[in-house]
């Protein structure tokens, strides 16, 4: 860890400059947003980090809650291989698929969520899952921010609006709101047990994001859509651009939540320490 | 009857005399739902046909609050004489207690609208261009998706600091799907157009009943006994 973080900041650093010159000088200019859709290297690449790390919070609850519990477990474990299994055939069997997505993209979704939540099964222990979902919901709501603050300043000069309620940009705002909660939750819990309260919002949260979406994208479509530029193609000279932001972020994102989650671990053991001496030295202790 | 059945029915019996008698939580949520109707009434002074177009959305906000000052005392109740504590360590299932909870919630909310109703008729001036019979399912359906999630979250928010600030904290983003069901059903109905319908709603609201109360269920036990 002490040689290893260092070197992975360095690394990260040249990697963040590296896409920025990408983003800025190399990336061709939009033809009819002109340099103002440069902000887009920067807005999709937090979006996707943010959305994928409230992902793992999401995994890490659900392993933390049903870990209490041996039959949950076992459930747990055959239901996430069935949605593996049925992604991976799904996509192929359904015709036809939502446009944008092919049976490819569904299969390795479906993938990476079986290797997410086993991988997190395997390695982190009860008490690591609870500071996995900790770590990766403060630094979520940090990145959601970016998207939510970088969203009107690019929509300003390109719809002449800052703010629509169109179904992403609603559904971002109420996960952005949710997590925000979940954080306000932990922070005011006087329970011994906030990890089990906050694991129960985060299901809740989980439960939540499909019917929000859902339920603004019924109610904005009977409304004139607003001027959206959804769909078409990219340039592929833009998604290569985009692609090595995005790794950009994900090397910070991962780097953060590292050294955060390392910071967590350390709390929690000195506050562990101190408490079994107090335990054990019942005098020698008072502070 | 079985026994977790015979455990809810008690409890809600006694949650029920309990507020015959006191009548905490009925009077302050009129009293807070009667003065977002007035105060809403003097700001906006809306005429018959705009009325119509903001009836739902203030119907359902002015509820929703007023349902928050319940849910605040659901729990808090339970706090004096360690009653709650006692119900932890009886063998009697936890999903007992949070059902009757949250039906004494949905039998209370359902009086203060039952009352509230024809005042915001009255000062609204709102009659239904649509079929008006549909409110009803909308209205049971929306109470109850409110109710059974301000239900748990009040239990959640038992165990931290301002824990009446806290609720709506944790109820809010999770109820908007709701409640832009509740609002635009409500909006569809009054309007009346017939182009449009609000048979979408209402099953996106049976929707989100039918997730959250087997999510509630599914995790009630754990957060009960979250000390």
């Amino acid at each position: 860890m002490k040689k290893t973080f260092p070197i992975l900041g360095l690394l990260t650093a040249a990697l963040l400059s590296y896409a920025l010159y990408e983003a800025v000088v190399v990336a061709p200019r939009e033809q009819t947003m002109g340099d103002v859709q440069r902000i887009f290297y920067y807005h999709v690449p937090s979006a996707w980090t943010a959305f994928l790390l409230f992902f793992i919070n999401f995994v890490a609850s659900v392993q933390y809650l049903v870990r209490r519990n041996p039959p949950a477990d076992k459930i747990a474990n055959w239901v996430v291989i069935a949605i593996g299994v049925l992604t991976c055939v799904g996509g192929y069997v359904i015709k036809p698929l939502p446009q944008g997505m092919y049976p490819s993209s569904v299969a390795t979704t479906g993938l990476a969520i079986v290797g997410i939540y086993f991988l997190i099964r395997k390695y982190f222990s009860d008490q690591e899952t609870d500071i996995l979902a900790l770590t990766t919901a403060e630094v979520g709501v940090v990145f959601c921010t970016v998207v939510l603050v970088t969203g009107p300043l690019w929509a300003r000069p390109v719809w002449g609006i800052w703010w629509t309620w169109d179904v992403r940009l609603t559904s971002t705002l109420v996960l952005w709101l949710i997590y925000v909660s979940y954080l306000v939750l932990r922070r005011f819990s006087t329970s011994g047990q906030t990890p089990v309260l906050a694991a129960a919002l985060a299901v809740f949260g989980a439960l939540d994001v499909p019917l929000v979406y859902f339920s603004i994208w019924f109610f904005r479509t009977q409304h004139p859509q607003p001027v959206i530029g959804g769909g078409g193609s990219i340039d592929p000279r833009m998604l290569h651009v985009l692609l090595i932001n995005w790794l950009a972020f994900l090397c910070f994102a991962f780097l953060v939540c590292w050294s955060r989650y390392r910071l967590e671990r350390l709390q929690r053991d000195v506050e562990e320490t101190l408490a079994l001496e107090a335990l054990l030295e019942p005098r020698s202790n008072v502070r | 009857m079985s026994a977790p059945a015979g455990i809810t029915l008690v409890t809600l019996t006694k949650d029920i005399r309990l507020e015959w008698r006191s009548k905490d939580a009925i009077n302050s949520m009129l009293f807070f739902a009667l003065l977002v109707v007035v105060v809403f009434s003097f700001s906006f002074d809306p005429n018959a046909e705009e009325s119509r177009l903001i009836a739902g959305g203030l119907i359902w906000v002015a509820f929703l609050f007023a349902a928050v000052v319940a849910l605040n005392q659901t729990w808090a109740r339970e706090l004096r004489n360690q009653v709650l504590d006692a119900y932890r360590v009886s063998p009697a299932p936890a999903n007992a207690l949070f059902l009757a909870k949250a039906v004494g919630n949905f039998i209370f909310v359902a009086i203060l609208e039952a009352l509230m109703t024809p005042l915001f008729i009255m000062f609204y001036k709102l009659r239904a261009l649509g079929p008006a019979w549909q409110l009803l399912p909308v209205a049971i359906l929306g109470t109850w998706a409110i109710v059974v999630n301000g239900t748990f979250f009040a239990a959640m928010s038992l165990r931290t600091r301002s824990r009446e600030i806290m609720l709506p904290l944790l109820l809010f983003p999770i109820t908007l799907p709701a409640l832009i069901s509740l609002v635009e059903a409500t909006t569809t109905i009054l309007l009346g157009d017939p182009s449009t319908s609000a048979k979408f709603w209402i099953v996106l609201l049976a929707t989100y009943d039918v997730v959250f109360t087997t999510g509630c269920l599914a995790l009630f036990e754990t957060v009960l006994h979250a000390e």
